[in-house]
C-alpha cells in the first residue's frame, strides 16, 4: 500500500505538472537564455554566446524608463479606477433582488465573452475623431476631443477590460458578509455612510486588494489593447517586446525587456500580497 | 404608565399577513419574551421594534413618543442578533466602543465604560480578542455588552440562545437574567424554546400565525394555557375530549366514557370540551388505588423524570414521575393513577374545536 499512496497524487497532479512544465517552464527557461545570447544584425541571435549587454542597453537607455514608467503608471491608474467603478458595483448587485442580481451579473461577465481585439475596435469606432462621443460633444458644442491614440483610450478600454475582475472578488468577500452586520451598525446609531465605511469597507478590503493583484497584473502585461489604441508612438512594455521581436527582430532584447518586466511585476505584486495578508489574516482569516 | 407600547401593529407583505392587530404594553424594567414557533411572526415583531421593519398599520410608542417611523440608527435601542452580528475587524473592545463613538463619547469615558461593560458579561481578559478567537458563549456575551454600553431604553433579543449548545444556553439564560436584574433594562426577547421563556421572562407574549394568543406570567401560561396549541407547546399535556354533562347534585362534570371528572366553576355548562392534565400532575399508585387502572406501554428515562405512557380508560397517558431512586414501574406493569380536580384544566371548546 504504501508506494501507491505516494504514487497516486503524483499521478493525478501529472497532467497538469506536465502542462505546466512544457507551457511555462521550458519557454520560461529558453527565454532566459534567449536574453543573454549577443545579438548580430544579419544572422540574429548567435547561440551558445553569453552577454549582459541586453539588460545594460535597458538599464542605461531613459527611453525605456519612459515606457516602464508609463506602463506602471496607467496600470496604477486602470487598478484605481476598477476600485473606485468596481466595488460600488458589485455592492449594488449583492443589495440587488432575485431575478436582477443574476441578469446583471451576467451582464457585468459578459465582455469576457467577447475578444478583446473586439472590443478594441469597437472602442476605436466609439472614441475616433468620427465617432459616436465626439459626433455627441460636437453636437452638444464642445468641440472635438482628441481620445484616440493617447493614454486615455488606453485607460478607457483597459478599465472595460478589467472590471470583471474585480467586481468578482470582491462581489464574493461580499457574500460571505452576515447580512445582519449593517443593521447591528445601525442599531448603535451608525448613519448608512458611516456604516459603510467603518463596517462594510473593511470586511470587502481582502476582495478590492486581491481584485488590484490581478487587475494590476493583467494591466501591466497587457499587449492588445495598448497595441491597438495606443497607436504606433504610444508604447507599455508588452508593445515594446512585441516591436523588438517582430519589427527590430531583436529577440535577445525582447526577451532581457519581457523578464524585467516578469521580474517588476511578480516584486509588486508579492509586495502586495504580503501587505494584505499580514494585514488581514489576524481579523478575518 | 406603560413604557413601550405597541397599538394594534400589522404587517403584511402583499396578501400575506405576517402580523396582526398586535397590541401589548411593556412596563420599565419588565423581561418579556415573544414564544412562538417559526414563522408565527414574532421576529418581524422584533424587527418592527428595532425599525428593520415596517409597519403596516398601528403605532409604537416608546417613553410616550410614537417611534412607528423613525429610522433605526435614531431609535437608540439595543439589539442582539440571533448570529450576534459582531464587527469581524474589530476587537471586542472596539465592538463595545463602537455605539459610543457612534454617540461621540469622549474617549476617557468610552474606555471607562467599555471596560465596565465587557466586565459585566465577564470578558475583562478578552477585549483585544476578534470575535473569530471567541467562543459562541464568548461572541454572544460581546454582543450583549455591546448592546448593553449604549444603555438603551428597551434591549431586544433575538433568539439570542439558539446558537449555543444546551449546558451553555442553560448557564447564559441565568446569566442574562441576573445581568438584566443588575441593569434593569427594559428587555423584549424572541425566542421558539419555551423553557427557556419559561425560565428568564417576567411576562411571556405566546403568538400564533401572527396573532397573540396569550399574555400571562410563565406560571399562568404554563397552569392555564388559553388553548390547546399553548398546552401542547408550553410543555407536554395530555388532551382528554369529554362531554360535559350536570351531575346528580346540579354541578357539571365531564363525562368521556366511563369516567366522570369534577370540573372547575368556568367550566361551559354542556356541549363538548377539551380537558388537559398535564403529565406530571398524574402520581402513579398502586393498582385499584387511583382513579383509574392503566398499564404502562413504553417508558423514557430523562435523567431527573421518568416519562411512561400509560394505556388508561382516558386513551393513552403521559405521566411522569421523578426520579427519586426507587425502582420504575415496568413497561407491562398495572398501575393506578390519580390526580387531583383543580389540575384538571378546561381548553375553550370553540378553541378546542378548531
Amino acid at each position: 500500500m504504501k508506494p501507491r499512496s505516494t504514487w497516486v497524487p503524483w499521478g493525478m497532479a501529472a497532467p497538469a505538472l506536465i502542462l505546466f512544465a512544457v507551457m511555462l517552464v521550458a519557454p520560461l527557461l529558453m527565454t532566459v537564455a534567449l536574453s543573454f545570447n549577443a545579438f548580430d544584425a544579419d544572422k540574429g541571435p548567435i547561440p551558445g554566446t553569453f552577454t549582459v549587454a541586453h539588460y545594460l542597453h535597458v538599464v542605461q537607455d531613459p527611453y525605456y524608463y519612459e515606457i516602464f514608467w508609463r506602463t506602471l503608471r496607467l496600470s496604477v491608474l486602470v487598478t484605481l479606477i476598477c476600485i473606485l467603478v468596481g466595488a460600488p458595483e458589485a455592492y449594488i448587485l449583492s443589495r440587488m433582488r432575485k431575478p436582477w442580481r443574476s441578469i446583471f451579473l451576467l451582464v457585468i461577465l459578459a465582455p469576457l465573452l467577447i475578444s478583446v481585439v473586439v472590443r478594441a475596435f469597437g472602442w476605436s469606432m466609439l472614441l475616433g475623431p468620427e465617432g459616436l462621443i465626439n459626433d455627441a460633444l460636437r453636437f452638444i458644442g464642445v468641440g472635438r476631443v482628441k481620445l484616440l491614440y493617447n493614454e486615455t483610450a488606453i485607460v478607457i478600454a483597459l478599465v472595460h477590460v478589467m472590471l470583471p475582475f474585480m467586481v468578482i472578488p470582491v462581489w464574493t468577500s461580499l457574500q460571505k458578509l452576515d447580512p445582519w452586520v449593517e443593521n447591528a451598525a445601525l442599531s448603535l446609531s451608525a448613519s448608512h455612510f458611516t456604516t459603510l465605511r467603518r463596517v462594510v469597507l473593511p470586511q470587502v478590503m481582502p476582495g478590492m486588494l486581491s481584485g488590484s493583484l490581478i487587475v494590476f497584473g493583467l494591466s501591466a502585461s497587457s499587449f492588445a489593447i495598448p497595441g491597438l489604441l495606443g497607436g504606433r508612438r504610444l508604447k507599455m512594455v508588452a508593445t515594446l517586446i512585441y516591436d523588438q521581436y517582430l519589427s527590430e527582430l531583436n529577440w535577445p532584447l525582447g526577451a532581457a525587456i519581457a523578464l524585467i518586466l516578469l521580474a517588476a511585476n511578480l516584486i509588486i505584486m508579492l509586495g502586495w500580497n504580503r501587505m494584505i495578508e499580514g494585514r488581514y489574516k489576524k481579523t478575518l482569516g | 404608565m406603560s413604557f413601550l407600547r405597541l397599538n394594534h401593529v400589522s404587517k403584511q407583505y402583499g396578501n400575506l399577513h405576517v402580523v396582526r392587530d398586535f397590541s401589548l404594553e411593556v412596563h420599565k424594567g419588565e423581561f418579556v419574551s415573544l414564544l412562538g414557533p417559526s414563522g408565527c411572526g414574532k421576529t418581524t415583531t422584533l424587527q418592527m421594534i428595532a425599525g428593520f421593519a415596517d409597519v403596516t398599520q398601528g403605532t409604537i410608542e416608546l417613553e410616550g413618543k410614537d417611534i412607528t417611523h423613525a429610522k433605526a440608527n435614531a431609535r437608540g435601542l439595543g439589539i442582539v442578533f440571533q448570529t450576534y452580528a459582531l464587527f469581524p475587524h474589530m476587537t471586542a473592545r472596539q465592538n463595545v466602543e463602537f455605539g459610543l463613538e457612534m454617540r461621540k463619547v469622549p474617549v476617557a469615558e468610552r474606555r471607562e465604560r467599555a471596560t465596565q461593560a465587557l466586565a459585566l458579561v465577564h470578558l475583562d481578559e478578552y477585549g483585544d480578542r476578534y470575535p473569530r478567537e471567541l467562543s459562541g458563549g464568548q461572541r454572544q456575551r460581546v454582543a450583549l455588552a455591546r448592546a448593553l454600553v449604549i444603555r438603551p431604553p428597551v434591549l431586544l433579543l433575538d433568539e439570542p440562545m439558539s446558537n449555543l449548545d444546551a449546558k451553555l444556553r442553560e448557564e447564559m439564560q441565568f446569566e442574562l437574567r441576573e445581568i438584566q436584574r443588575k441593569v434593569g433594562t427594559t428587555t423584549i426577547m424572541v425566542t421558539h424554546d419555551q423553557a427557556e421563556a419559561m425560565s428568564i421572562s417576567d411576562r411571556v407574549v405566546v403568538m400564533e400565525a401572527g396573532r397573540i394568543t396569550q399574555v400571562d406570567t410563565p406560571l399562568s401560561v404554563y397552569e392555564h394555557p388559553r388553548n390547546a396549541f399553548i398546552s401542547t407547546f408550553v410543555g407536554k399535556t395530555n388532551l382528554l375530549r369529554a362531554t360535559v354533562s350536570q351531575g346528580s347534585d346540579g354541578s357539571a362534570c365531564a363525562r368521556m366514557g366511563p369516567m366522570r371528572l369534577a370540573l372547575p366553576a368556568d367550566a361551559p355548562a354542556s356541549g363538548p370540551v377539551v380537558l388537559a392534565l398535564r403529565p406530571e400532575k398524574i402520581f402513579c399508585v398502586a393498582p385499584g388505588a387511583g382513579r383509574c387502572e392503566g398499564q404502562v406501554t413504553e417508558r423514557f428515562f430523562l435523567g431527573n423524570l421518568w416519562m411512561y405512557t400509560v394505556r388508561s380508560p382516558l386513551g393513552e397517558l403521559l405521566v411522569s414521575a421523578v426520579n427519586d431512586g426507587a425502582a420504575p414501574r415496568e413497561v407491562g406493569q398495572a398501575v393506578g393513577l390519580d390526580w387531583q380536580d383543580g389540575n384538571v384544566r378546561v381548553i375553550a371548546s370553540q378553541e378546542a374545536a378548531a
